[in-house]
């Protein structure tokens, strides 16, 4: 036995292996509790060899530490504007004699090395840009034996593929079937039990009993996925009359807030089962659903959320301003809709952790239906929740600040980088306005300096 | 490492290309999945549309010649080893290469970066950047917040101090010329890490 252990430790395969037979064993003994237990032993086992693989190349596979191919320098286009300056100003110091130096340092007239800057930008975003990656799902260091995560498909060992073969019986084999079955009950629960809640009389009995079966279908789905979550400062949980705001990953992150507290939903009314279960959910309790002919009537839509907050008795809104789902590494442009509003907002934070699953919704890659089975296949999903303290909208902010600051205030939580750029460049093309903004900013410096030509 | 040699493996005449543009194998792997990245229907090649899908591109006020420096006259798409040599200009030069009279100059020299951002002017490549190919790359860059006759004398200006054999254009040697103090090195040097 000793030596077994010893033997173990050392080859870390070996103990993928005995982990993967124990959690099969586990599976097939406790069927009902064994689900979540699937998650809790795997990442005990991964936190393990994770630190020891540091130096092994076995298990690890095709480490593609992807990251920044090049380190951008951050100057701005004035300051290398001026450098170019200074270093031929003393070659037009010689020629000729028209070199104003003005009121502005950025004395400047135009140079045919100006290009440069504009030219090194350009190939920069070529090699690496910041937007497009995070529309994809997020590079992995490391291998996590699902093919999905594997973008340089090589056979590295016949050890590992077998691995991965017995990792695809046990996910396909015994995890998803349960883990359907587990949903499809969830969701009708939640579908009968709304129903039938929605027959009593408005009062505290119906709302205390909403809550009950909305909570216990969430969790129900929770377990159906697997997702092992990590609320931290729940004191901080949304009240009744806020509003509930969240970087968006993927339709589960629903669910995920979802089974900790209740909300009002916010959507659009969709068609087949969607469309069934919000209609059903609407029953016992209020969500704002929205025809498809209303979403576009910005004021139309303001005006309910601003009707549903005023009354304290009904259930903070859940709103994810993103507008579309991005891949959990940064977070992007809030619209400001929700901030207009003029209610508290409480801030969430959700960060997943990639090498049990890729929650990550690639909506033009896999439709709903694909994707959930992937969620359902893969080992688990594991997500941290940070409930941040409240923030109301100070004076002399206007909605965009204010947006602003509350996406600063996640991305800072979530560890994840806080982009400028509006998430609807997934699918729609860049304004021109931003092109705009870069040829006004050369303009003045050239510009500028022709104006104290003409008036002197 | 055995397993950064099976992507390399994949790419066709990859020691060629190292050879030819300095590049290490790791660069080539990582350039070789933005290719990928970029190339989203996997067709193995870019088209134009493909890169004007890079948002940060797209609001460059020159972006559209940078693309269209990765095209050769008449030729619709771009290999990964045409995209690989074009970057490769924006390596850094290498100072402790010894200089062999036979070898070919290689992608990143000085002379070799002028010629890049010659092209971005010369758009009929004659060899010579006329005054309307000037007050074209003028009006990419300012937009429409300068006018007309600004513009004329800037480009008036710019051709007068320049073009030292009067022929109203510049030439590509009038070009490295007027920009013998510029650190050409420095400016059309992208860091690629490791």
């Amino acid at each position: 036995c000793q030596w077994l252990c010893k033997h173990l430790w050392e080859n870390d395969l070996l103990l993928l292996l005995c982990a993967h037979l124990l959690v099969a064993l586990l599976v097939l003994a406790f069927p009902k509790c064994s689900v979540d237990l699937t998650g809790c032993e795997l990442r005990c086992f991964y936190f393990q060899l994770t630190y020891q693989q540091k130096d092994q190349a076995t298990i690890t596979g095709d480490v593609c530490s992807f990251g920044w191919i090049i380190a951008k320098e951050p100057t701005s286009l004035e300051e290398e504007l001026k450098e170019i300056r200074r270093n031929g100003s003393s070659q037009d110091l010689d020629g000729s004699a028209s070199l104003t130096t003005g009121p502005s340092p950025s004395s400047s007239e135009f140079e045919m090395s100006d290009t440069f800057y504009f030219c090194r930008r350009g190939i920069e975003s070529i090699v690496d840009d910041e937007v497009t990656k995070r529309f994809t799902a997020e590079e992995l260091d490391s291998w996590n034996l699902l093919t999905r995560s594997n973008y340089n498909f090589n056979h590295i060992s016949t050890r590992l593929t077998v691995l991965w073969g017995l990792g695809v019986v046990i996910r396909y084999g015994f995890l998803l079937p349960l883990r359907l079955t587990l949903a499809i009950t969830g969701v009708s629960l939640l579908v009968v039990f709304t129903t039938m809640i929605g027959f009593l009389p408005n009062g505290r009995v119906k709302n205390f009993l909403s809550e009950k079966v909305h909570l216990m279908c969430y969790r129900i789905c929770v377990r159906a996925l697997t997702a092992i979550i990590t609320y931290h400062h729940s004191e901080n949980k949304p009240k009744n009359g806020g509003i509930c705001v969240a970087n968006h990953t993927s339709p589960i992150d629903i669910i995920i807030l979802a089974s900790d507290g209740c909300y009002a939903m916010v959507g659009q009314i969709h068609g087949g089962l969607m469309g069934l279960i919000q209609k059903s959910m609407v029953k016992a309790c209020p969500h704002i659903w929205f025809e498809r002919s209303e979403v576009k009537d910005r004021h139309l839509v303001a005006k309910r959320l601003s009707d549903h907050v005023k009354d304290k008795s009904k259930l903070p809104i859940l709103i994810f301003p993103e507008g579309t789902c991005i891949n959990n590494t940064s977070v992007m442009m809030f619209k400001k809709g929700s901030f207009e509003i003029g209610s508290t907002v409480y801030p969430v934070a959700i960060k997943y952790d990639p090498r049990f699953g890729d929650a990550f919704w690639n909506s033009s890659k896999f439709g709903m239906v694909n994707y959930l089975l992937r969620m359902m296949s893969s080992w688990a999903i594991v997500c941290s929740v940070w409930y941040l303290p409240p923030m109301s909208r100070q004076e002399g902010e206007d909605a965009v600040q204010f947006a602003n600051r509350v996406k600063a205030a996640i991305a800072r939580q979530g560890g994840l980088v806080d982009l400028l750029w509006d998430g609807g460049l997934k699918r729609g093309k860049v304004k021109d306005t931003f092109k705009e903004e870069q040829q006004k900013l050369y303009s003045k410096i050239l510009v500028g300096t022709q104006e104290d030509r003409s008036r002197s | 490492m055995g397993s950064t040699n099976s992507t390399l493996l994949k790419i066709p005449n990859v020691e060629v290309l190292m050879q030819e543009t300095g590049f290490s194998p790791a660069h080539i792997i990582r350039l070789h999945d933005r290719f990928k990245a970029l190339d989203k229907e996997g067709r193995g090649h870019l088209c134009p549309h493909d890169f004007g899908a890079i948002k940060e591109l797209a609001m460059n006020p020159i972006g559209d010649r940078i693309i269209g420096a990765f095209f050769s006259p008449g030729k619709e798409t771009v290999d990964f080893h045409t995209f690989v040599k074009i970057l490769a200009h924006f390596r850094p030069v290498d100072k402790d290469r010894p200089k062999e009279p036979n070898s070919p100059e290689p992608i990143n020299s000085r002379s070799n970066k002028l010629k890049f951002a010659f092209q971005l002017y010369d758009q009929d490549k004659d060899g010579k950047i006329s005054r309307d190919e000037l007050l074209q790359v003028l009006r990419a860059m300012l937009g429409m917040q300068v006018t007309d006759e600004q513009l004329e004398s800037i480009a008036d200006r710019t051709i007068q101090e320049a073009d030292l054999d009067r022929d109203d254009a510049i030439s590509f040697e009038e070009f490295r010329k007027s920009l013998e103090k510029i650190n050409i090195d420095h400016k059309m040097s992208i860091r690629f890490l490791r």
